[in-house]
């Protein structure tokens, strides 16, 4: 019973939901507006036992040799800004709180962005390397692309006909067809949910 | 000189506000009369009509007219159509849009009732009649005479027409799979092509048995609510159903709390349906952060300290897709990775060792599990592909040949 019931509630709001989709009428946009309000409200209750989970896998790290700095810092991390936000004003540009938020936080997530640069070399290395006649005519392909951005006289005119043809078309023709699948995988998926086919994600009695 | 430079500074002056009172007077908002004696006005456009827009909740009017006759004739000196709008036959016009020369359509649309101290005047409310005149103004600002009135009045519909082709596609779609899940229950053989990723997660825990070393689990960034979550959390099943089996360990960092509490649940389910309870540890399943980067640094931490023996990227990814994927790489594992996003797919093919392209990431469900029921969804997602296909080709066809009413019937207006 504790699992047929959830599994009745997710059939007849998804359901619901998806004759809602074809009613435009008023209290139709409320509904799914209400829901959609109701998604963000269970996201903030559930806050809560995702810093409960930081907290405790991080003091129990701190017995652990090896783990012990990088938790320590992370929980200190965290004290340092709940403490510094407790205030009003803490959220006011110059505040000690936004202050570390803008000059620590901020440039440390720039700083783990900007390794991508580096790891789309090293991957379009490995990528690249002509192993096949699949792999070789990715390389060509990929050779033409990324030409088109240096300035080769008249050569660069037919080349960037070439990319156009390659981005508009084959690109473009296989970019639809994985579009297609995905549009229909999901709403499989989501039948599959509704119809109570699918419940690996509702957990055990 | 200086004499010079006084006469010269007075003579800008006048000229500077000479050209602010001619600036003034060609200005959009001060248009002539029409009859005065300047250029000719033009004629105003005639027929109009005004209809309940199809398809909303009553918040809409279209407004139809036949051009003026110095619309691309006659005069040929129309700019544009002021359209004038009113709550009542004697009230106040207001101007509710101005279109270009030689467009007969306008939708008059509002449907953002706010309340309290500052409200929306222009809400149109579900059954309110308003007034429509038009005028049309010359390519001198000269402004004909106003239209007559017309009203309308907004209706709510109850169904939405435009999206007519979606239900068909959803109603095909369904029949499909109500008839392969039959066909399944009876016990008829369905075959479904082997996917190389899918065949590759037996081996890839194998693996980690053999090494010792736990395997990494990533979500990726998206909520429990993304289709490509919820085929994460599938996957992530058969994983710890396997893992617990084995005895080895899987380590799942999320950034999403309400993912944290499904992916637990996953876990835990998987573990007792393995008959191994006791060796389900919470703290493997744990939050990180919210933030994308940082939660890329610490699953980077993780992969680096502990070297996992597999990864996999079972979600939604953005641009963290290859920084997570490179730096397994740099780690050593064997790296299997399944999202929807269709830019990030080209990372992951290039990165990992294994990839479930779009689709293929849904169907992992079906083909783990290898219930006839499942399969039978497939099944489904094959014919209903198939359908799409040949419309495809006919409708290509037959544009080719100049015939759009495929493509008329297909079309869906949202």
């Amino acid at each position: 019973m504790k699992r047929e019931i959830p599994i009745l509630i997710v059939g007849i709001t998804g359901f619901a939901m998806l004759i809602q989709y074809f009613i435009p009428t008023d209290w139709s946009e409320f509904i799914f507006t209400y829901s959609q309000d109701w998604v963000i409200v269970i996201g903030i209750i559930a806050m809560p036992l995702g810093i409960w989970s930081l907290v405790k896998a991080n003091v129990n790290k701190l017995k652990v040799p090896g783990e012990r700095f990088y938790s320590a810092v992370l929980l200190g991390g965290f004290l340092i800004m709940v403490l510094t936000c407790l205030k009003e004003e803490s959220r006011m540009a110059g505040s000690f709180h936004m202050d570390l938020f803008n000059y620590v936080l901020v440039p440390i997530q720039a700083t783990i962005f900007s390794l991508l640069a580096f790891f789309i070399a090293s991957a379009a290395y490995r990528a690249f390397r002509a192993r096949s006649i699949l792999a070789t005519i990715l390389l060509l392909t990929a050779f033409l692309i990324m030409a088109r951005f240096i300035p080769l006289g008249p050569i660069s005119i037919i080349n960037l006909k070439i990319d156009a043809w390659i981005l508009q078309v084959p690109n473009m023709a296989a970019n639809r067809a994985i579009m297609m699948g995905i549009g229909l995988g999901a709403t499989a998926t989501a039948m599959k949910i509704i119809l109570g086919i699918e419940r690996t994600y509702m957990g055990h009695d | 000189m200086n004499y010079f430079n006084r006469v010269l500074f007075a003579l800008m002056l006048l000229l500077m506000i000479g050209g602010g009172v001619l600036a003034q007077d060609t200005g959009l908002t001060a248009v002539a009369a029409p009859d005065t004696l300047g250029p000719p006005a033009p004629q105003p456009p005639t027929n109009i009509t005004v209809t309940d827009r199809e398809d909303d909740g009553g918040h809409g009017l279209v407004i139809r007219w036949e051009l003026s006759e110095d619309d691309g004739q006659g005069l040929n000196n129309v700019n544009m159509y002021d359209i004038l709008r009113s709550s009542a036959l004697d009230g106040e016009y207001m101007s509710r849009g101005i279109v270009p020369s030689g467009t007969n359509e306008f939708i008059d649309e509002d449907d953002q009732e706010l309340t309290g101290s500052d409200p929306n005047l222009n809400f149109m409310p579900t059954g309110s009649t308003w007034y429509y005149k038009l005028a049309a103004i010359s390519v001198e600002n000269v402004r004909s005479v106003e239209s007559e009135v017309v009203a309308g009045t907004t209706e709510s519909n109850l169904f939405h027409w435009g999206k007519l082709p979606i239900l068909f596609g959803v109603l095909i779609f369904g029949g499909f799979l109500l008839a392969f899940i039959s066909q399944a229950k009876k016990g008829r053989e369905l075959y479904v092509r082997p996917l190389s990723g899918i065949n590759a997660v037996d081996d890839a825990i194998g693996r980690a048995t053999e090494m010792g070393k736990p395997i990494l689990f990533i979500l990726g960034l998206g909520t429990a609510g993304d289709i490509a979550t919820i085929a994460g959390f599938t996957i992530l099943a058969r994983v710890a159903r396997r893992t617990a089996e084995y005895q080895t360990k899987v380590l799942v960092p999320v950034q999403d709390p309400v993912v944290l509490a499904v992916a637990q649940e996953t876990v835990r389910t998987a573990y007792l349906e393995a008959g191994r309870p006791d060796q389900y540890n919470p703290d493997n399943v744990f939050y990180v952060t919210a933030l994308q980067f940082p939660y890329v640094a610490a699953v980077n931490g993780i992969m680096l300290r502990e070297k996992p023996a597999t990864n996999f990227y079972c979600g939604k990814f953005y641009a963290e897709s290859l920084i997570l994927a490179e730096t397994g790489n740099i780690a050593g594992s064997i790296q299997i990775s399944g999202t929807d996003e269709i830019g990030q797919l080209p990372f992951f093919v290039a990165a990992t060792d294994y990839t479930l392209i779009g689709e293929e990431l849904y169907a992992a469900s079906a083909y783990l599990s290898r219930e006839p029921v499942q399969l039978g969804t497939l099944k489904a997602q094959d014919y209903t592909k198939a359908v799409a296909m040949v419309i495809v080709i006919i409708g290509a066809v037959l544009i080719t040949l100049g015939l759009p009413f495929l493509l008329n019937l297909i079309t869906v207006s949202l």
